[in-house]
Order: C-alpha cells, then structure tokens, then sequence
C-alpha cells in the first residue's frame, strides 16, 4: 500500500531520514521506534505530504504523493500534538472535518462514544485539557473509517481507561486489514496490537522486521525487552567508547 | 476552501482581541466625529488613526494567529485538500475577520453621522490596508520558521512604512531638490501602501494641497479621479503579491 523508495530529507545540514526504503502492507501494523531526532515523525510526515523530501519516491496504492492530494482521503491522521483554533467548539471542528471530507458520508463514531467526546460537543478548544485535545484528534483520525491509519505518539497524555478504548480501536481496525503506523515511545502500549517493527537510528532504517522474527533473534518475549535487546545491538559503537 | 474560510472566520468572529479592536475604533469613530461639527476634519483625525493602527494591529495579530494555528495548518494538510487551498483559506478567513471588524469599528459610524464620497474613501482605505498588511503577515508566516523571527519581523515591517520610509522619502526629496523630481516621487510613494491610503484619502478631502509633498504631486499630475484609481491600484498589487509569492514558497514550505 504504502511504497517509499530511497527518501531522503535534509533539514540543513542535518540528515533527518538517510536512503529509506520501505514496503508497507495492508493488514499489518507497524510500530516506528527510534530514539528522539532519528526521524520518525519526519518518514510520518513525508508519507502525509507536509515535509517535502529530497530525493526519492513515496507511493500510496501506486499513485505518487508528491503534487498529489486526493490520496489524502484514505488516510486517517492523528498528530502529535493536537491544537485547534481556541474559540471553535469541539462539534464545530468535527463538522469542519466532516465538511472538508464532504465525499465520505459513512461515519466511524465509536470513538467519539467510547470517548465521551459527544457530551463535549459545545466546549470551545481552548478550555480544553491536553488529553482531551489527544481524544478529539483520535476521534478524526477514525472518523472517516480510511484504509490507512498514521498514528504518531497516539497514547501520550491519554488517561489509562481512553488509552486502553483507543488501543482496542486500534486492533479492530488491524483485524478488519486496515494498515496502521504507530510512533510510540510507550512500549508497552504497542504490545499486541504491532506485527511488524521498523526501527530508525540517525535517519538511516535499522531493521524492519515482524515481531516473531525479532523474537526469535533476541530470545525475549516482551516487546519492551526486545526493543531494549536490539537497541544494545545496534549501538555497539557507542557503547564502547 | 469555503469551509475553512467559514469556520477560520467563525473562530475569529469570536476571538477577543479582534472585539476589543472593533470597540476601540468604534469608541474613536463616535466621540471623533462628535466633537466637531465639521465631519472634514473628524474624517482626517480618523484617517489618521486608520493610519496609525490599523497596519500594526492588522500585521502582528495576523502574524500571532497563523504561527498559532500551524498545528491546525497540519491538521487541515493530512486531509484531502490542496496545500495552497488550505493557506489561502487561511488567509481569506482572517482577513474577513479583521476587514468586518474594521467595516463595523470605523465604517457604520462615519457612513451614519457624515455619509458622502470621502467617508468611503475612508473605510476603503482601511480595507486596503488590512488586505495588505495581512498579506505581508502571511509572507512572514510562509518564510519564517520561527514565531519570534516572524513577530520581529512583522513589527519591523510595520514600524518600517509606518515610520521609516517617510523619513528616507523626505531625505530623498532634500538632497534631491534641485532636480525634477516630482514623478520619480509618484513612483516611490507607490512602495509604500501606508503613503497609498493617505493620499486615496486625501484625494477626497479638499485639504490635499495642504497635506504635504506627494498629496499636491497627486493632485497635480494625476488629478483626483485617476490618482485614485493609481493608489487603489498599486495597494491591490500590494495584496496580491504578497499572496502570490507565499503561495509559491508554502508549496515547498515543511510543516
């Protein structure tokens, strides 16, 4: 579904994403780990057509992202940090969303219930908590029902019982052979509901490969202690100067 | 695009700063123009303080509420929309919002207590240099990557045709004066959409060969009709572009 072929992007002289090449597909759910800075939001916001990159080529359903944006319509979007004009209410930014993607007129509301959304409709944005900003970008994200699903730190700042509403969306919506990408850095959080780990050092892919695989390489069974076993592999380096 | 204008203006409709703005040159327009009875000169003192305000308020709120809403920028790009519709938008949302408050601060008083061609020409003026200046403020939102810079840099624009280019127009005319310089001088006056807006205004007023330097040239060389049409002219040129070239740069711009 989603093609992305030796992307490169330069913010100055920093490398942000290095000769990244990548083949998603549709049904897995892949987790973006890497430390700070190594990219992870910038390979998300390639995908998503709000960074233009260097070089290379990123296709969606075999239609190239750059100069195009009707592709957008089968990606549901859930940003990091969530901000929204302080004096529209929640119900307006929703029907705003709704109005801009007029062409979709089947609604995937069982966020905005789950949630408690719905109760808030006529809280202005700015009243509003930073989790329950997360929840209202979680809600649009799901809204449209997409194929694609880009979800970037989407547990930060959610209380446990909406995070754990949220995480059950999430595998649902991977059961049904929707492709989702999650940036998180709460491992824990990913532990069943990711099947395949892309890990990003310095702007340059690490690995990309399905958990058993990972699994089977470093002889752990918890996410969190793979991770922390492949990271001590990549960074030999540093680790013994 | 409409639906962002709509809902962009509806948030902005609402917004604090853009009431207290509305009441505060609506305070001015009534208690100006009823302290004397010759609207004429109620109408210059308004001039002036279109002069005066409008161009800053309009450039540092525009350049504060675009480098605000880069996060809903975003928002709005991951959605199936084209990228220079979405800026665009923007654009045309904020400024509605601020022409209406304009329009409804300085507008419905002058037009109801003095209704004739030069109030008009007031509350045309005003416009124009709202486009304008929001305009600007969108060029430094497109350029600048960083809310300070592009707040610096608003008010360093503002306070430059506001203050500064006068200055070096008025060197320009002193060391220059033994030469002919009066239509070079229409030229220059043309870079400046503060200077456009009083002599629009002043065109009107029979008080234009009284107001300094350029407004007699425009009265003279241009008479009132086609130096009009000169100074709305160059101030539409001073919206579009701005817009035309922060549309060419947002197409590259990384969010």
């Amino acid at each position: 579904m989603i093609n992305i072929i030796e992307l490169t992007k330069s913010f100055g002289k920093f490398r942000a994403l290095d000769n990244i090449n990548l083949l998603l597909e549709k049904g897995q759910a892949i987790s973006l780990l890497g430390p700070n800075g190594s990219g992870k939001t910038t390979l998300i916001k390639s995908i998503l057509g709000l960074v233009i990159p260097d070089k290379g080529i990123i296709t969606i359903n075999g239609k190239e992202v750059s100069n195009n944006w009707a592709y957008r319509s089968h990606i549901g979007y859930m940003p990091q940090i969530g901000r929204y004009p302080d004096n529209m209410s929640i119900g307006q930014v929703i029907n705003m969303i709704k109005e801009i993607r007029s062409e979709e007129k089947k609604y995937d509301d069982d966020l905005i219930k789950g949630l408690g959304i719905d109760k808030l409709e006529n809280k202005t944005m700015r009243s509003l908590s930073g989790g329950t900003r997360q929840k209202v970008s979680a809600c649009l994200a799901f809204l449209f029902s997409p194929d694609i699903f880009i979800l970037d730190e989407p547990t930060a700042g959610l209380d446990p019982v909406s995070s754990e509403i949220l995480k059950e969306k999430i595998t649902a919506e991977r059961n049904k052979g929707k492709l989702i990408l999650i940036t998180s850095h709460v491992l824990s959080d990913l532990e069943g509901i990711t099947s395949h780990l892309v890990y990003l050092q310095e702007g340059k892919l690490a690995f990309y490969k399905t958990v058993e695989e990972l699994q089977d390489i470093t002889g752990e069974l918890k996410l969190n202690r793979v991770v922390a076993a492949l990271m001590q592999q990549t960074q030999p380096k540093k680790m013994s100067v | 695009m409409n639906t962002i204008v709509k809902y962009v203006a509806l948030d902005l409709v609402r917004n604090k700063i853009v009431l207290v703005y509305t009441l505060l040159l609506a305070t001015l327009s009534f208690s100006v123009l009823s302290i004397d009875s010759n609207t004429s000169k109620g109408l210059l003192s308004l001039l002036n303080i279109t002069l005066l305000f409008v161009p800053i308020i309009s450039i540092l709120f525009a350049t504060i509420y675009f480098f605000n809403s880069i996060e809903f920028i975003e928002l709005l790009l991951a959605q199936p929309v084209k990228r220079t519709r979405v800026l665009l938008a923007e654009y045309t949302g904020l400024a509605s919002a601020l022409c209406l408050a304009y329009a409804l601060g300085i507008g419905v008083p002058v037009l109801f207590l003095s209704p004739n061609m030069a109030a008009i020409t007031l509350l045309v003026s005003g416009l124009l240099l709202t486009l304008c200046f929001t305009a600007m403020a969108l060029l430094i939102f497109v350029l600048f990557k960083d809310k300070t810079k592009g707040i610096g840099a608003a008010i360093i624009i503002a306070l430059f045709f506001s203050l500064l280019f006068d200055g070096l127009l008025l060197m320009f005319i002193y060391s220059f004066s033994d030469y002919p310089i009066d239509k070079p001088i229409l030229g220059i006056v043309a870079f400046n959409p503060i200077d456009l807006a009083r002599i629009l205004m002043l065109l009107q007023l029979d008080v234009a060969v009284l107001m300094g330097y350029s407004g007699a040239l425009f009265k003279k060389f241009l008479g009132s009709a086609t130096g009009s049409i000169y100074a709305v002219t160059c101030m539409l040129f001073w919206v579009i572009v701005p817009l035309m070239l922060s549309r060419r740069v947002f197409k590259r711009k990384d969010l």
